[in-house]
């Protein structure tokens, strides 16, 4: 292995784990009630929708596929949700 | 106390789809840094150690010999900034995990697993078997499908022409509908998708995703209390 490199790794590892661990060192501030606590409450669906809203609307076939496995979602099991999406996004690209 | 290795194994059931979907992803990696001149060795190191897919990705486009290794922590500190927000939601459900355990929980925290964390504890108890079970499925195939990669490297398909790439897309958009339970979610991602699409389209790198996830919680805190639908 050449040094560089692994000095390069070991280096983006450390900042990685800085991010994840800085979160958890300060989680136990959070008050139980109040606007600060709901914003907590409200971040895993804040976060993921903005992880995937410009991939969502950045073609026909990715808003297709998003709005197949929504619906699939709210009453069927996740894996069928999955493979319903990317049938649905595979088709409409195919049909060009 | 629920059964270890059943919560252990309910962890890995849940990860087992979103890991499968995560494996060309892998194997693309170990392809690109092959290419950039990484040993498989040094590829299976980046995973095991870094294990934060955007940030792997991103460090392939700045890469050269020598490594520029202060750029490369910057640049993965900066892309990595959401899993800050990620881990102080996460923080107060592994509260009851030992010290050495949160230490490695947040080791292992990458995306997926913090989304499948937060989603099992909407319903229930997040049990550190449950965690782990989530953490390790990805961890490990991560890893295997990073060397995989680097050894064939060019003969991988690209996964766009299958819809592979939605996969996680899809993911998400099975999570996010879990953790939806009455209309006060609504404001939250139209002003996350908002605010996402408009850095999306106006500022380079991942800002985008801390950006929303900010608009999001802040419109959160300022909705009325005990309104009801």
């Amino acid at each position: 292995m050449n040094g560089a490199t692994v000095l390069a790794i070991l280096a983006m590892a450390l900042a990685t784990y800085a991010t994840r661990i800085s979160g958890f060192l300060v989680g136990h501030w959070l008050p139980d009630a109040g606007p600060v606590r709901r914003a907590f409450d409200a971040l895993p669906v804040a976060v993921l929708t903005a992880l995937i809203a410009p991939v969502i609307l950045s073609g026909r076939a990715e808003m297709a596929g998003a709005v197949v496995a929504a619906a699939l979602a709210l009453r069927a099991p996740m894996l069928v949700a999955l493979v319903g999406g990317i049938v649905t996004v595979a088709l409409v690209r195919a049909m060009g | 106390m629920p059964n270890l290795f059943s919560e252990a194994r309910a962890g890995m059931a849940a990860m087992l789809p979103v890991a499968l979907a995560a494996l060309p992803f892998g194997m693309l990696f170990g392809a690109e840094a092959a290419r950039q001149g990484l040993s498989v060795a040094e590829a299976l190191l980046m995973s095991l150690t870094v294990f934060a897919g955007g940030a792997q990705f991103m460090s392939m486009g700045l890469w050269a010999d020598p490594a520029p290794w202060l750029a490369l922590a910057l640049a993965t500190f900066v892309v990595n900034l959401r899993h800050a927000l990620m881990a102080a939601s996460l923080s107060g459900k592994v509260a009851a995990f030992t010290g050495w355990q949160r230490g490695a929980a947040a080791f292992l925290m990458a995306d997926e697993t913090w989304a499948l964390a937060e989603r099992r504890a909407f319903g229930t108890r997040l049990t550190p078997a449950y965690y782990f079970g989530v953490a390790l499925t990805l961890y490990v195939l991560w890893s295997i499908s990073t060397v995989a990669g680097a050894l064939v490297g060019g003969l991988i398909p690209e996964p766009g022409r299958y819809g592979l790439d939605f996969a996680f897309p899809a993911i998400f958009i099975c999570l996010i509908t879990g953790f939806v339970k009455d209309w006060k979610a609504l404001p939250v991602i139209a002003a996350s998708a908002g605010t996402a699409l408009v850095l999306h389209a106006t500022v380079p790198g991942m800002w985008f995703v801390l950006g929303g996830g900010i608009a999001g919680i802040t419109v959160a805190a300022l909705l009325p209390v005990g309104r009801r639908a």
